[in-house]
Formats: structure tokens, sequence, C-alpha cells
């Protein structure tokens, strides 16, 4: 079950959800997820791979139902009623290969009502607008990987959504394309749309969003801002002093960790004291200790998703390279 | 833009129209069009060359049994117009040689119908298509040999009792043209559909389309676009094949007149086989819903392709024997329905069964269209198996 690690919103909410549970066969792909996304937010979910990410958003979008629990778009249990609200890309990227780039635009936002021909206007409009407007008339087939992806994502904002549901929106992408999506994420939170979207590279979350979910094993064990789930974590001290030993070490905790220097200096790592930093450093001072440095580093998303999810889900991550 | 979304028949018109443009405009329906016109072909140049060597064959003659008298005048007449007209060979039988009917049916002589009566009231006996044939020749000749070229006698038809058969046996042709016809259409078109799916699930625009639209729409634009299509396909395959018999309409074998008359007939064809198309066609989607790879279809649509396989010779066999309760069974099992409908349309001119049969299938159309899309959902949009076993659950503790 979900953990809000922060003070109540009073803002409505685009996205809640409740003991969401899907199985395939004897498979419990989804197990209890709650989540809820304020209007406006940047949103993130976390998760290695199969954690059950692109269940979970299906089910929110309602491709496929839960077997269990309710979920709610901007205060609605069906979500397809509001199609024309929202918008979404699939992890696995489709379009037809024989389509002209604007037509396909047009398609996507046909889809959700907008009519043909504005469809295709915008289409071209959002296309110059992003630096693709000598592709307008290509055939899919005709554009690179970067290219189709980027044309798949104006489809998806083309009909002007209220909600943008990005499943796994960087994969694929090089770092450039991944800095423009990136701003574009931004631009829409703006303007007010609510952007919600699953990844396996914690630091677009960590940059982009104001809340996560972290999902694994098809349990939510987190769910709230990043803030939050970085505070979960004490912020760690790096001391270095040019003594090892004196009445001063007692102001340490007994598990810092040292770490002695060829050039004779001495590193200290430990959590921030309960006291807080000032109390420190004036024991430090009053016992000679010979304060070299000190420095106080908070934890970082990565770090809390490790202590919130745990040593293998966080391998997991890991070990999917970020661009 | 208000909120909610598209209904379920603009959301199909968006995909149908969409699926529409992508195939007419492909080079695959350049084949689809083609391959039948080849077919057709072959068999025109067949037909061309069996009526060629037919019409190198012996022709039929015209037996004559008249007086003496005007058996040679009629002799006469024939020398003169022969080298003018296109004249069947006459043959002057003796008056009690035979009767006309025993005349016909004996292999050694080639009558194709027997002259009797007089010049002035001349009578022709045989099957219906020969006499109608050779009606104003013989009117022609009469009016000749009586010396009187201004005022054409008129033939008494006399159409033989084995003829009556014939035209029963040709019906049954007519049925089982249009039956193995209709197969084919929807065979060619159910197979075309499924690989559209498939073509769809293999570039991964299927979660698009579920997520904006109802699966029910899917299908529905899916199923109609290939109808569209198919009609477009009928539309020019009727052009070429009315082109075709304009030109050579002697060298195609012509169908005895279904029992309904050919406009209706046409017309029941073609909403049969839309019907046809529907519930197989509903059976393919959803096949193709399950299937991830072409092997996987493969697999799949061969029950499918052995069931329709299985209807196709049910309703062949049925339609022989109409009233029977094969031919009632066929015509209520859904899947076989359109084709037994189209044989009895051949061979009964009534029509209530027809209505009766239209609003049965339409129903079942229904049926196949809900089941399938309810199906597609479950089965399409399955994640792979990422999650964790379930727990069993414990007795709570007392």
């Amino acid at each position: 079950m979900a953990t809000q690690a922060q003070t109540p919103r009073l803002e409505t909410l685009a996205i809640e959800a409740n003991g969401l549970v899907k199985r395939f066969d004897d498979t419990l792909a989804v197990d209890g997820v709650d989540l809820s996304v304020p209007e406006g937010a940047i949103y993130g979910i976390l998760g290695p791979n199969g954690a059950g990410k692109t269940t979970t958003l299906r089910m929110l979008l309602g491709i496929i139902d839960p077997d269990e629990g309710v979920r709610r778009i901007f205060g609605h249990d069906r979500p397809h009623d509001l199609a024309r609200l929202i918008g979404y890309l699939p992890e696995e990227r489709g379009l037809y290969p024989a389509m002209k780039c604007d037509e396909a635009i047009a398609f996507m936002g046909a889809l959700r009502g907008l009519p043909l021909d504005e469809g295709r206007q915008r289409g071209r409009e959002l296309m110059e607008a992003h630096g693709l407007g000598h592709a307008v008339d290509r055939q899919i087939r005709q554009l690179s990987k970067g290219m189709a992806q980027t044309v798949q994502l104006l489809g998806t904002l083309v009909h002007r959504p209220r909600l943008v549901v990005l499943d796994e929106p960087f994969s694929g992408l090089d770092a450039i394309n991944q800095g423009k999506l990136e701003t574009m994420i931004r631009e829409l939170a703006a303007d007010g749309v609510t952007v919600i979207f699953s990844t396996h590279v914690i630091h677009h979350a960590e940059r982009l969003c104001d809340d996560v979910a972290i999902i694994a094993g098809g349990k939510v064990p987190y769910a709230g801002s990043v803030d939050a789930a970085r505070d979960r974590i004490p912020a760690q001290v790096r001391l270095e002093t040019r003594r090892a030993e004196g009445a001063w070490r007692t102001a340490l905790p007994d598990d810092a960790r040292h770490d002695p220097k060829k050039d004779g200096s001495h590193f200290w790592y430990f959590p921030l004291p309960a006291g807080g930093i000032e109390a420190l450093l004036k024991r430090l001072i009053e016992g000679e200790a010979g304060v070299l440095s000190l420095s106080i580093e908070r934890a970082g998303l990565h770090d809390a998703f490790v202590e919130i999810a745990g040593a293998a889900a966080a391998k997991a991550m890991k070990d999917e390279v970020p661009a | 833009m208000t909120a909610s979304r598209l209904s379920l028949w603009q959301a199909a018109w968006v995909i149908a129209r969409r699926d529409m443009r992508a195939i007419l405009f492909s080079k695959a329906f350049l084949l689809f069009l083609l391959g039948p016109i080849f077919f057709g072909g072959i068999s025109l140049g067949a037909g061309m060359l069996g009526a060629k060597a037919a019409g190198s064959a012996e022709p039929a003659r015209l037996a004559v049994i008249l007086s003496p008298q005007e058996t040679a005048d009629l002799r006469r007449a024939y020398a003169e117009l022969a080298p003018l007209v296109d004249l069947p060979i006459v043959e002057a039988v003796r008056a009690n040689d035979s009767e006309p009917r025993a005349l016909l049916k004996d292999r050694d002589r080639n009558f194709g119908a027997v002259l009797t009566g007089s010049l002035a009231a001349p009578r022709l006996t045989g099957t219906p298509d020969q006499i109608e044939r050779w009606r104003g020749r013989v009117a022609l000749l009469a009016a000749r040999a009586k010396g009187d070229s201004a005022t054409y006698p008129s033939v008494a038809l006399d159409p033989t009792s084995s003829s009556v058969a014939s035209a029963r046996t040709a019906q049954t042709g007519t049925a089982t043209a249009g039956i193995t016809l209709l197969f084919l259409l929807t065979m060619l078109l159910a197979g075309m559909v499924l690989s559209n799916l498939v073509e769809e699930k293999a570039n991964k625009i299927i979660e698009i389309l579920a997520a904006a639209i109802p699966m029910d729409a899917v299908f529905v634009g899916k199923l109609f676009a290939m109808l569209g299509v198919s009609f477009v396909g009928l539309a020019v395959w009727g052009a070429i094949a009315g082109v075709a018999i304009l030109l050579g309409g002697a060298a195609i074998p012509a169908l005895v007149a279904p029992a309904v008359g050919w406009p209706l007939f046409v017309a029941l064809f073609v909403v049969y086989f839309a019907l046809a198309y529907l519930l197989i066609g509903s059976i393919f989607l959803t096949v193709g819903s399950m299937a991830a790879t072409v092997r996987d279809v493969q697999t799949l649509s061969m029950p499918a392709t052995i069931a329709q396989l299985a209807v196709f010779f049910l309703a062949t066999f049925a339609m022989t024997d109409i009233g029977s309760p094969m031919e009632l069974f066929a015509s209520i099992f859904p899947l076989s329905s359109p084709y037994a409908m189209v044989g009895r349309a051949a061979q009964s001119a009534a029509l209530w069964p027809h209505l009766l049969a239209l609003m049965w299938q339409i129903m079942w159309v229904a049926i196949f269209v809900r089941v399938g899309a309810r199906l597609f959902r479950r089965k399409v949009m399955k994640s792979g198996p990422a999650g964790r076993k379930p727990k069993k659950k414990r007795a709570p503790a007392v």
C-alpha cells in the first residue's frame, strides 16, 4: 500500500487510483496500487522493467480493466468517456509506415475527436514548431527513429489534452531529443496540463517531477513528492580533518566511516546528527579537530529509491543505462 | 473541446476511413483486383477455346417432319438462304419415323429441335434455349418456302419435358455458381482483414486505438472498411464482367435465370455476401486478436478455415433439395445461412424466407462482433509475465 509522505493536497486530482489489482493467468502483475496525481503536476512512475508500470498506466486509461480496485480520471471512473481530454504515448511506439506525417498526427487527433482538416493543420504547425517542418509530407517509414517518435508524441498532443500519459517516453531517444522532450514536458505543465510518465531512469524523474510513485513487484511502496522521498534519508556529512584522534571524536557518530588519506588528512562520512550542523561544528572547533572542509550532501532520489524499493529493484534500475 | 469521446459509429468511421484509404491506395489492392481478373480471364480464354472447339464440331440439325411438298419447298428455301443467313442444317424425317421427343433423345442423330405442323403454322419442339434461338430462323425459312417473304408465320414452341428438367438442373448450376462465388469472395476478404489486423499489431498501433476508442469500434471499423473495399472490388469486377459479356457473350457459358429473377438475385447476393463476410470476418478478426505472429495466425485460423469449408460443402449439398431438413439446418446455422439462402434464391421464388434470414443473420453479426471485441480486449492487451505469483491467502488466526 502506498505511503503518502506529505501533507494532504488541496488541489483537484487528475488521476486517483485505489487498490488496483491485475492478474494475467497466474501472474500477479499489479498488486494493490494507489495513486493520487494532482492536476497540473508532472508525475513520474518509477520502477525497473517488469515492475507493473505499463499495466498500471493501461488500467488508468481503460485499455484494460483492473480485476480489483477503482480508478478515476478527473473524477470519472470510465476513462474512455474522457478520451478527448487525454493524450497517450504507449511504450511500444507505433505508426502506420505508409502515412504522411501530418496525416498520422491528424489521424491520432481524429481518434480523440479532432476533425481531420484541423488535425492536419495543427500537425503541420506542431512539426514546424519542433523543427520538423521539412518532413511534413514524408511518409513515416522515411523518418529516423527519433523523428518518428517525435511525430507520435505530437500526435499525442495534437488535440490539446488536459492529461498526457507517457509510457517510457525517453527510451530510444538520444541525449539531445531527451532534452527536448524534458523541455516539452515542462512547457505542458506550465500550460496547466497534467503529465504522468513512467520511466526506469531515475534522473529524468528527479529533474522533472513534482511527485513520484515508486513501483516494484507490482506494489507501490512510496507515492508522494520527490522532496519527501529524498528526506526519508538523512543528509550525509562529509568532513575532512587534519587529526585522527582527540576529544572532538565524541561529536561524531560511532558508525562514522573513516577514510585516511596518504597526505595525512582524514575523511569522515556520517549522517547529519540530530543536533544540527552548527552544534557539530562548534564541538569540532573546540576539540581542535583541524577542520579542513565540511559539506552536507542531501540524499538523491536514487538513494531514496534504494531505501524504499530495496537494493534489488535499485540494481535493476541501475542496470538500465541512462542516455 | 468538449469532454467525452467519439460515439461507437464515429470512432468506427475514423478507423474505416483510414483503413479504406490505406487499402484502396495500396499495391496489395491492385493485386486483390487483378487476382480474380486473371482467374476470370483464364476461365474466359478456356471458355472461348471450348466454344471454338464446340463450333468446329458437327452442328445441331433441325429435323423436319412436314408433308413431302412442304419439305421440298423448305429445302429450296434453305438452299437460297443458307449462303446469306446462318441457318441450322435441315434434315427431312419421315412422318412415321418417330415422335419428335424420341428424335431429340436419339444420340445417333444430332437434332437440336424438330419442326412439325405446316409452313403456315410451324411448331418447334426442343429445349427452351434451342427453340427460342431457332424460332426466328424457322419463321424466315417457312416464309421463304411459302414464297411469301413479307409475312412470317408465328412459330409455336413446344419445350420438351426433358427441357423442364434441364432448366431445373441449370438453376441448380446457378445456385452452385452463386455459392462458390460467395465462398471465394468471403475467404479472400476474411484473409485480408486478418492480415490487416496482424500488420496493425506488428506496427504497434493497436494500443493507441485501444486507448482512444472502444474496441467494438475498432472491430466494426475494420470489418466495414474491408466490406467497403470489397464493394469497390465487386463494382470493378462487375464492370469488367459486363464488358466481357458484351464483347464475348457467346463464349461465356450462360447461367439459367434464378427463380427470383436476376435483379433480385444480384441484390440478395450482395447482401448475403456482406453478411457472410461480416460473420466470418468477425471470427478471423477475433483469431487475429489472439495471434502475435504470422505463424500464430496460420495455426489459429486453420480451424476457422476448415469450418468455412465445411459450411460451404454443407450449403452446396443442402441446396440440391430445397425444403429438406438439411437445407433448413443450413439456412438456420448462422455461418452457412448466407450460402444456403443464395442457393434458395436461385431455385425458389418465395421471398419471405429471405427477410427472416436477413434479420437472423444481422442478429448473429451483432453477436459475433460483440463477443469478438470482448475477446480482443482480454487477449490482445495482455502485458508480459512481469509480476509475481499471487500469494496464497492464509486463513486468519483465531
